[in-house]
């Protein structure tokens, strides 16, 4: 997949309670949750966010709580993929098996400011900011076998399917 | 070279000889655990891809706790979604309202979770259960449901780092502050992907129930699992709540930890994590004349029969501070009994408190409690980032049983060895 947008950048241990918080979780529906992304950092983010956009982060993007909650709003307010120096366990597992694209890049995080042009292809784990290229750190087969797949639930319908059809 | 605890325990899953930090393995999970707000998501899941059939009822656990009872139409619509799938799939190990209470508490209390067992739950404080020597770890809903299906889930083998801590801890000092001094120390990225192993005399000496807050918060650091050896004071625990055999393992003496880090107990004074951030830790001689407007004691971290023991003793016969409030949330029903039983929550009555049924409640900012702009609360919790428990305004210290109670008492931020 290829994605062209405005970068919006954010700094360390960014936890989930403040990309989306405790209040949202009785609701998993996108369209519910997508106005309040980011609302406990940055009131606004969800009113200048574009279809595209993407979020440059540092380490440890989405530590504390194992709210699915939170990868589902920053995928339904728009945002194309979010490039960290490094994430948190569980936030890597849910935005991995819910299909929004993220990459780990130190040094594109590094060279991003708010406001820079981001382009990334996640087929070649090429990240471009204001005309600088980046690769980014390959994912172990496994990964990519899900990612391929839509998801982890498209992988857990392809390891059905080798034994038997409901 | 050997293996570590939580490496033996991968191993034994994936039905494999060993294992070592880094391998992706596929292993097999003994219980997989949902609540009401992640229960609800994954069976969406299941049921979006046609995979309910798939389900094996016997390995799945159903608390409803995090809004219970329920606040609003969209909370009762998440109880009944977990009750409606628990009564469909015919799940045996499902904790209603007044049946149960939070989670975390209620496996190990009934004998769900035990020594050797791999667990995985939608709630990242699932690493409580690893106190018992097991290897537990949260993941989200979407994980879960594919365990429901599989049986099994991906793992990548983590590092171990090994904790030891030697000598006695002082009076009016818990495992919350020998946590709070950890997670202070390596800062809330500090174990990130990794086990934390816990070991020493000062741990031996712990209570089970304090062993559960420590691993409990192995999270707020980063932590994929953490655990304890099983000694007799496990054994005698998970014996007299359920038949079934467990296992036990042992890291190997030749084994190279990842990281090593040493503390002296009895140097651990009562300790806060100030806002916002549960690394941000200081003395609570640092903090103590921060005014206070709501005291917490309870939650998955500290809502044991111990801490409200700790904390009706410092309470009794006293009266709340001007102005503040006190609420107490057994983390069970079973614990709110015998609480009960024993008139500790008397204690907190009379001095002034509310009583909460069990549930997660003001911890996530969810209900029963939750804060308003620039209100300061101290609470016995896990986390105290910006937001979480109310308005991004409100500000939140963690800190133990006792040291909840003797700041209810104050109004000010209090070292319980000065009450």
């Amino acid at each position: 997949m290829r994605f062209e947008g405005d970068i919006f950048r954010y700094g360390a241990n960014i936890d989930t309670d403040v990309i989306i918080p405790g209040k949202f979780l009785v609701t998993t529906d996108p369209r519910r949750l997508a106005p309040h992304c980011m609302e406990g950092l940055d009131p606004d983010f969800s009113r200048r966010v574009r279809p595209g956009d993407m979020l440059f982060v540092e380490e440890n993007f989405g530590c504390g709580s194992s709210r699915e909650h939170a990868p589902i709003s920053i995928k339904a307010c728009g945002v194309s993929c979010v490039v960290a120096k490094s994430f948190a366990r569980i936030f890597f597992r849910n935005a991995i098996n819910i299909g929004l694209p993220i990459l780990v890049c130190p040094d594109a995080v590094d060279c991003a400011a708010s406001g820079s042009k981001g382009k990334v292809d996640t087929d070649i784990g090429s990240i471009d900011v204001d005309g600088k290229v980046f690769s980014a750190n390959p994912f172990p087969e496994f990964i990519t076998n899900i990612i391929s797949k839509g998801g982890l639930m498209g992988y857990v319908k392809s390891r059905i399917g080798d034994h038997t059809s409901p | 070279m050997g293996m570590t605890m939580t490496e033996k325990i991968i191993a034994s899953h994936a039905g494999l000889e060993a294992v070592k930090p880094g391998q992706l393995v596929t292993a097999r999970v003994d219980k997989i655990m949902a609540h009401d707000i992640t229960g609800p998501p994954a069976f969406n899941e299941l049921r979006k891809h046609s995979l309910e059939s798939y389900v094996e009822p016997g390995r799945i656990a159903l608390v409803l706790d995090h809004i219970v009872p329920p606040k609003d139409i969209d909370s009762t619509l998440n109880c009944m979604a977990v009750r409606d799938f628990a009564k469909e799939k015919g799940i045996e190990h499902f904790y209603d309202i007044g049946q149960g209470g939070i989670a975390h508490n209620v496996l190990p209390e009934e004998g769900l979770v035990i020594p050797g067992d791999l667990v995985i739950g939608a709630d990242s404080h699932t690493c409580t259960y690893g106190a018992l020597g097991c290897f537990s770890t949260g993941m989200g809903h979407t994980d879960i449901a594919a365990a429901m299906v599989l049986g099994e889930t991906w793992l990548r083998v983590p590092e171990s780092m090994l904790f030891t801590y030697n000598g006695k801890l002082g009076k009016y000092v818990s495992g919350k502050d020998m946590i709070l001094a950890t997670i202070g120390k390596i800062s809330v990225n500090g174990a990130d992907y990794k086990a934390m192993e816990f070991v020493g005399s000062a741990i031996d000496a712990l209570p089970m129930e304090q062993r559960f807050t420590m691993t409990n918060m192995v999270i707020e650091c980063g932590g994929k699992n953490g655990l304890m050896r099983v000694d007799q004071r496990t054994r005698e625990y998970v014996k007299a709540r359920t038949n079934r055999e467990h296992k036990e393992y042992v890291s190997d003496d030749d084994v190279k930890y990842e990281s090593y880090h040493e503390f002296d107990a009895s140097a651990i004074e009562p300790l806060v994590a100030k806002p916002f951030s549960p690394d941000n830790v200081s003395p609570v001689s640092d903090v103590k004349d921060v005014k206070v407007d709501q005291v917490f004691i309870g939650s998955c971290t500290n809502g044991w029969l111990d801490d409200l023991r700790q904390a009706s003793y410092i309470l009794e016969g006293e009266k709340l501070a001007k102005g503040l409030r006190l609420i107490v949330i057994p983390a069970t029903m079973g614990i709110y009994k015998k609480a009960l039983k024993e008139g500790i929550l008397d204690a907190f009555i009379e001095a002034g408190g509310v009583v909460s049924p069990s549930t997660c409640g003001p911890c996530p900012g969810l209900h029963q409690g939750v804060m308003g702009p620039k209100e300061v609360g101290l609470f016995t919790t896990n986390r105290n980032f910006r937001g979480r428990t109310g308005h991004p305004d409100a500000e939140i210290y963690l800190a133990s049983p006792y040291t909840a109670a003797a700041t209810a008492i104050m109004g000010t931020i209090t070292d319980p060895r000065e009450v």
